[in-house]
């Protein structure tokens, strides 16, 4: 986010400048309908609509699971399903696409700043808070209705997040909710350095934050209370995450054990994962953010391979992966491509969201607009709890 | 405060030739609403230190503003007028500080989901405003060169894939003193068309050499401004309070002199200098970001007739912190990182040099150095073919420009 006002204007306007956002934002989910149709053999969703297969999985609701992935810094269409980006998405294309109905418009009308956008889909709300700051959300999050309205203990909610600020995204200052309701927040990085006591000596390339902000690069904390977190929750001595840590290369690799070690032990029924590598993105290394893409794309499958492989998850979970939002597109004269989120423009406003597993048809395109907001209404009703707060609407795909 | 209560002795703060411009152009500045005229008195109050072509720029378009009657800029700032402000808004010092009341403003208009209002005003206001302006017609065909690649041995990935539609692509190419002949060619432009930051050097690592007659910049001869600004930035985060916007807003308002500039330069062309790296975002710590931006800053502030680029080996990702606090003379390079950088880059370039005046009969020449491969974009060339003919990289240009 950031200025980049007279950069719009006081050049040429790019050819794609004469199309209104709307056309152009239908356009790119175009391009990933026609491809996925193309390559993955995927039936166009319109054609399918009748009874869901969350009422015929309704036997198994008690125990429906929901694990949400999101990643700070979109990935481009020209860098992932544009025939020139496939080759940096194998294992989605090849492994999880067939399995997925993927709806390829997902517009986000708010801010475009990591935290601040990864709040609104918590929250379905498209909220307003200083995106650098770690402030709670303003409206309830999914975790506060999902504890809320199911009773469900605090060990049922998780978020695994990457940095600083996202520390507060786990419960709102709403007074009708708030405190006590939200989930617990784990921050992979304040464990490691926490384990290691601050040194962080071998353990840098583990400790990436804020690429959003490259300029400011805050200290990681972690004490105490990481340490706890490590014992009680984990079951990890220091010595043995201290070893894992070492075999692993990137942030969101760390977060990815973390998640998956969560789920073991603690088998929480709503798991929100953060994933953060992308937006390497802004440092304008152009093989950086293609790197961290592929990485990505493994991590997913990689998390997907381990809900199937978990009893308490295989069967019943539903996975859902989406970018909180796009990147400025190469033809925009007031950003510099791939490198920012600043624009606006509908390439950084729209991207896709993808849904596996329970209850959920596969190998089904929607091409029909969502917002990034519907998000927390459509686990609502899937899990059978009610965002009475949010400004999205149920996804009724979803359903 | 609004813009119809301006006075001319609001503009005493501001330098000699900005404080000329902007009380001459007073009248029409009260009539602008407030959500667009800080962003105008930002290109105003640098004005002593723009480019000729900037200035240029300034110029026409406050001559066709002031052209225009009360009801024509009524209407041509309607939708801008439409935009809510807040009353804190109104009480900054936008006059003095208009590049903060501009940060301010983005973040009120994000917060109030008026961006894309905004987004589509300005678009619509540069789009009147260009078919409105006239054209001159450039001396000689606008030229880029982008040279990628450096030190790298051998590489089996395509390159050039998203320019292969817009030009030839040469497959063998002699690369033999390759950028001492483009560099000859772009001196010889720059002496027989000679205009003042009219011929560009963009150099990613060490100079090949300095020649007066080119506008050059250099990453390594930059390195004491480099490692002032990383120490300094490193001692702003270690304060107490201390936040990424805070930083940013005192980044912006450093001068050449507070990086150790020295203070007989060229005053334009340092304060080019110091923003390229207070205002770009991982420019500081990659060198090849840094030719990025200085390429695509270049072409789009001092719309040169001529741009040559080369890239070099950036160092290799670390964290954040011990890049902002690395003092290695040495740092270990990502060789094949920097060309897929690189070859991204070239791309921009060529994007960036299109969205200039005479688009249509420019030319463009990006080569891997040391090797047989480039590709040329030029109106006498045809599009997404390929070509064996063997020629050195002197002959390649001149196929380009002729």
């Amino acid at each position: 986010m950031g200025p980049s006002f007279r950069g719009a204007f006081t050049t040429q306007v790019s050819k794609t400048g004469t199309l209104n956002p709307q056309e152009i934002a239908r356009r790119l989910g175009h391009t990933r309908r026609d491809f996925l149709r193309d390559a993955a053999g995927m039936a166009m969703g319109t054609a399918l609509m009748g009874a869901s297969p969350f009422v015929r999985a309704a036997g198994a609701a008690k125990k429906r699971k929901v694990i949400v992935i999101t990643f700070g810094g979109g990935a481009r269409d020209q860098e992932t399903f544009a025939p020139e980006g496939q080759i940096n998405i194998p294992y989605m294309l090849g492994e999880l696409i067939p399995q997925s109905s993927f709806f390829t418009q997902v517009t986000n009308h708010g801010i475009l700043g990591h935290y601040v956008a990864t709040a609104s889909l918590a929250t379905g709300v498209y909220e307003t808070l200083n995106n650098f700051s770690a402030v709670p959300p303003e409206h309830p999050t999914i975790f506060e209705y999902f504890r809320k309205d199911l009773r469900r203990p605090i060990s049922d909610a998780w978020v695994v997040a990457p940095s600083n600020g996202f520390n507060r995204i786990g419960e709102s200052e709403c007074r009708s909710y708030g405190p006590g309701l939200g989930a617990r927040v784990v921050l992979p990085k304040h464990l490691l350095s926490a384990a290691n006591s601050g040194s962080n000596a071998g353990y840098e390339h583990l400790l990436h934050d804020n690429y959003e902000t490259p300029l400011y690069a805050p200290q990681i904390g972690g004490g105490e209370f990481e340490l706890q977190q490590l014992d009680t929750i984990l079951k990890l001595s220091v010595d043995d995450f201290m070893a894992h840590a070492r075999t692993l290369s990137s942030p969101d690799e760390l977060s990815v054990y973390i998640a998956k070690r969560l789920m073991r032990q603690e088998s929480p029924s709503l798991l929100w994962l953060t994933m953060h590598d992308i937006d390497v993105a802004h440092s304008g290394a152009y093989s950086l953010y293609v790197d961290a893409i592929r990485r990505t794309d493994r991590l997913c499958a990689e998390l997907w391979k381990a809900i199937q492989e978990e009893p308490e998850y295989a069967g019943n979970t539903t996975l859902l992966i989406l970018p909180d939002f796009g990147r400025d597109a190469d033809q925009d004269s007031g950003g510099n491509g791939f490198q920012h989120h600043r624009t606006g423009d509908p390439a950084s406003r729209t991207t896709w969201m993808m849904a596996l597993g329970a209850g959920v048809r596969p190998g089904v395109v929607y091409d029909n607009p969502v917002q990034s907001i519907d998000l927390v209404p459509s686990i609502g009703a899937i899990m059978g709890f009610s965002a009475t707060q949010s400004q999205g609407k149920p996804i009724k795909e979803l359903l | 405060m609004l813009p119809q209560n301006l006075q001319t002795d609001q503009f005493t703060g501001y330098p000699a030739e900005s404080k000329k411009l902007a009380i001459a152009n007073l009248a029409v500045f009260r009539q602008l609403p407030l959500s667009f005229l800080p962003s105008l008195l930002r290109e105003v109050i640098e004005y002593d230190f723009k480019f000729p072509a900037e200035r240029t720029a300034i110029d026409k378009e406050l001559a066709k503003l002031g052209s225009l009657s009360p009801a024509q800029i009524t209407e041509w700032f309607h939708p801008f007028s439409l935009l809510s402000l807040s009353s804190k808004l109104e009480h900054l010092d936008w006059i003095n500080r208009p590049g903060q009341f501009v940060e301010q403003e983005s973040a009120y208009l994000w917060t109030t989901h008026q961006l894309d209002s905004f987004r589509q005003a300005a678009t619509v206001y540069g789009d009147r405003l260009l078919s409105a302006l006239s054209v001159e017609p450039l001396p000689v065909r606008r030229l880029g060169i982008a040279v990628i690649g450096q030190d790298v041995a051998s590489y089996d990935g395509p390159l050039f894939r998203n320019l292969r539609a817009h030009g030839t692509y040469f497959r063998q190419v002699k690369p033999d003193n390759g950028f001492e002949l483009l560099l000859d060619a772009v001196e010889a432009r720059a002496k027989s068309h000679p205009i003042p930051y009219g011929h560009w050097y963009v150099e990613g690592g060490q100079a090949s050499r300095q020649n007066p007659v080119l506008t050059s910049i250099c990453y390594k001869a930059l390195e004491p401004v480099r490692a002032t600004l990383l120490q300094y930035m490193q001692t702003e985060i270690a304060r107490p309070g201390m936040g990424p916007e805070e930083l940013r807003s005192k980044l912006a308002r450093l001068l050449p002199t507070d990086l150790g500039m020295d203070k007989v330069g060229d005053p334009v062309l340092d304060r080019f200098q110091i923003k390229l790296f207070t205002e770009g975002s991982g420019t500081q710590i990659f060198s090849t970001t840094f030719a990025q931006w200085t390429t695509r800053e270049a072409l789009r502030r001092a719309q040169p007739l001529t741009l040559l680029v080369r890239f070099a080996p950036r160092q290799r990702q670390k964290p954040m912190n011990e890049l902002l606090s690395s003092t290695s003379e040495n740092p270990e390079v990502d060789l094949a990182g920097s060309l897929v950088d690189a070859d991204m880059a070239a791309y921009y370039h060529w994007i960036n040099q299109q969205r200039l005046p005479g688009s249509e009969q420019s030319s463009f020449l990006v080569w891997f150095e040391g090797h047989n491969q480039a590709l040329v974009i030029s109106p006498s060339l045809p599009r997404g073919v390929q070509s064996d003919s063997a020629m050195d990289l002197k002959a390649l240009l001149s196929l380009a420009t002729s």
